[in-house]
């Protein structure tokens, strides 16, 4: 899908074992397959059905999503962060399209 | 259970109006950088206000901290892809935004002055009429919807790289025609209900509306996102959206009136920071 534009803010460093919050946000219309159109004709259901975020490989969090979650789907959550490494976070679209970031943190 | 019924009922009492509206004293910084004005004295020409207040503060604390922060300030997507159509060549003369105006930062303080005399035009210009003007003039490409989506992503990206500067339209000169006729919409009452703009934002603002608080109805921070549009929304929809509501039928989006009603609403704010895009209900 066009016009989808996954944003993370992430810290760019921290020392280890710190407890960090992550924001993430998509831009996404996520049509809930509820809605018609002009016409009468029912609209089909497009969202993100699914939204996880991995940290070094290792799974920090696995959401399901479903139709009754509104556009441009935001997410906060908090991650304890032990080494420098890579967060890889990753949004899958149901037309099969899957939008991907990554942002580094530095463990001083 | 008499007592019991008091306490809950006491405890409403403390509990609605804090519902209603967030801490008065709360102050607008956006990013932790950008301070706002929110609230002043009113212009000299306005006389049924002494101070004007952004519509930020009539907003609930959750409302008011989305637009604190860019990252959570949901139309700050709509920004970044203006910012895309801005790098964008478009139209038969091959030029994007960029290739006269670089930067969209480039374009600081524009915001803060409109709508503003256009002399070669010869009328008063918006923000909507400079894009469309730069589209087929110079781009050569086709004019955006006034209430389009690319339009109101563009003005968005236009308002917020002036955002903390003080709203300072010109009321006077070649502009005074325009701006009498825009406080004539502005106190005339539309529609069944028999509204005119200043019976909610001049004479009740700060009261419910049913379950709205009323604002004085200021539009430094459009074009604004809504909540309850789960999008940005351009000034003149919010015009249209008003005198809908008083049941009668508004003047087109973009027409001369609303051009008229835009120059004179944008100068009773003057004093109050650029917030657009701000976040709304």
């Amino acid at each position: 899908m066009d016009n989808v534009r996954p944003r993370v803010r992430t810290p760019r460093s921290a020392s280890a074992g710190d407890v960090a919050t992550i924001k993430t946000l998509i831009s996404h219309p996520m049509e809930s397959g509820q809605r018609k159109d002009s016409q009468g004709n029912t609209i089909p259901r497009q969202i993100i059905n699914r939204f996880t975020c991995d940290f070094n490989g290792e799974n920090v969090i696995d959401v399901t999503m479903e139709p009754a979650i509104s556009t441009n789907p935001y997410f906060e959550f908090e991650v304890k962060i032990p080494e420098s490494g890579d967060f890889q976070f990753t949004w899958y679209d149901d037309d099969g399209s899957v939008y991907e970031e990554t942002k580094s943190v530095e463990v001083s | 259970m008499k007592f019991k019924t008091m306490t809950a009922a006491a405890a409403l009492a403390l509990v609605t109006p804090a519902m209603l509206a967030a801490d008065p004293d709360a102050k607008l910084v956006v990013n932790g950088q950008i301070e706002m004005t929110t609230e002043t004295e009113a212009p000299e020409h306005l006389d049924g206000l002494r101070t004007i207040r952004s519509g930020w503060t009539f907003r609930t604390e959750e409302t008011q901290s989305l637009q604190m922060d860019d990252f959570d300030n949901p139309a700050m997507i709509f920004v970044d892809e203006a910012r895309d159509a801005w790098y964008a060549k478009d139209g038969a003369a091959d030029q994007s935004c960029a290739s006269c105006h670089e930067d969209p930062e480039s374009l600081r303080g524009l915001r803060a002055e409109l709508p503003k005399w256009n002399e070669e035009a010869g009328k008063v210009y918006t923000a909507e009429m400079y894009v469309n003007e730069c589209r087929t003039e110079r781009m050569e490409a086709e004019p955006w919807g006034w209430d389009s989506q690319e339009m109101k992503n563009m003005t968005a990206l236009i308002s917020s790289v002036s955002r903390g500067m003080t709203v300072d339209v010109q009321i006077d000169g070649p502009v005074r025609e325009t701006w009498e006729r825009g406080k004539e919409i502005y106190y005339t009452r539309y529609g069944q209900l028999e509204l005119a703009c200043a019976t909610c934002h001049e004479e009740n603002y700060d009261m419910n509306i049913r379950a709205d608080h009323l604002s004085q109805g200021h539009i430094n921070g459009f074009p604004t996102y809504r909540l309850k549009q789960a999008n940005l929304v351009s000034m003149h929809n919010r015009f249209n959206g008003c005198i809908r509501d008083t049941r009668g039928v508004p003047y087109e989006i973009g027409s001369e009136d609303f051009v008229a009603l835009e120059l004179y609403v944008a100068s009773r704010g003057n004093g109050l920071s650029v917030e657009g895009p701000a976040v709304r209900n």
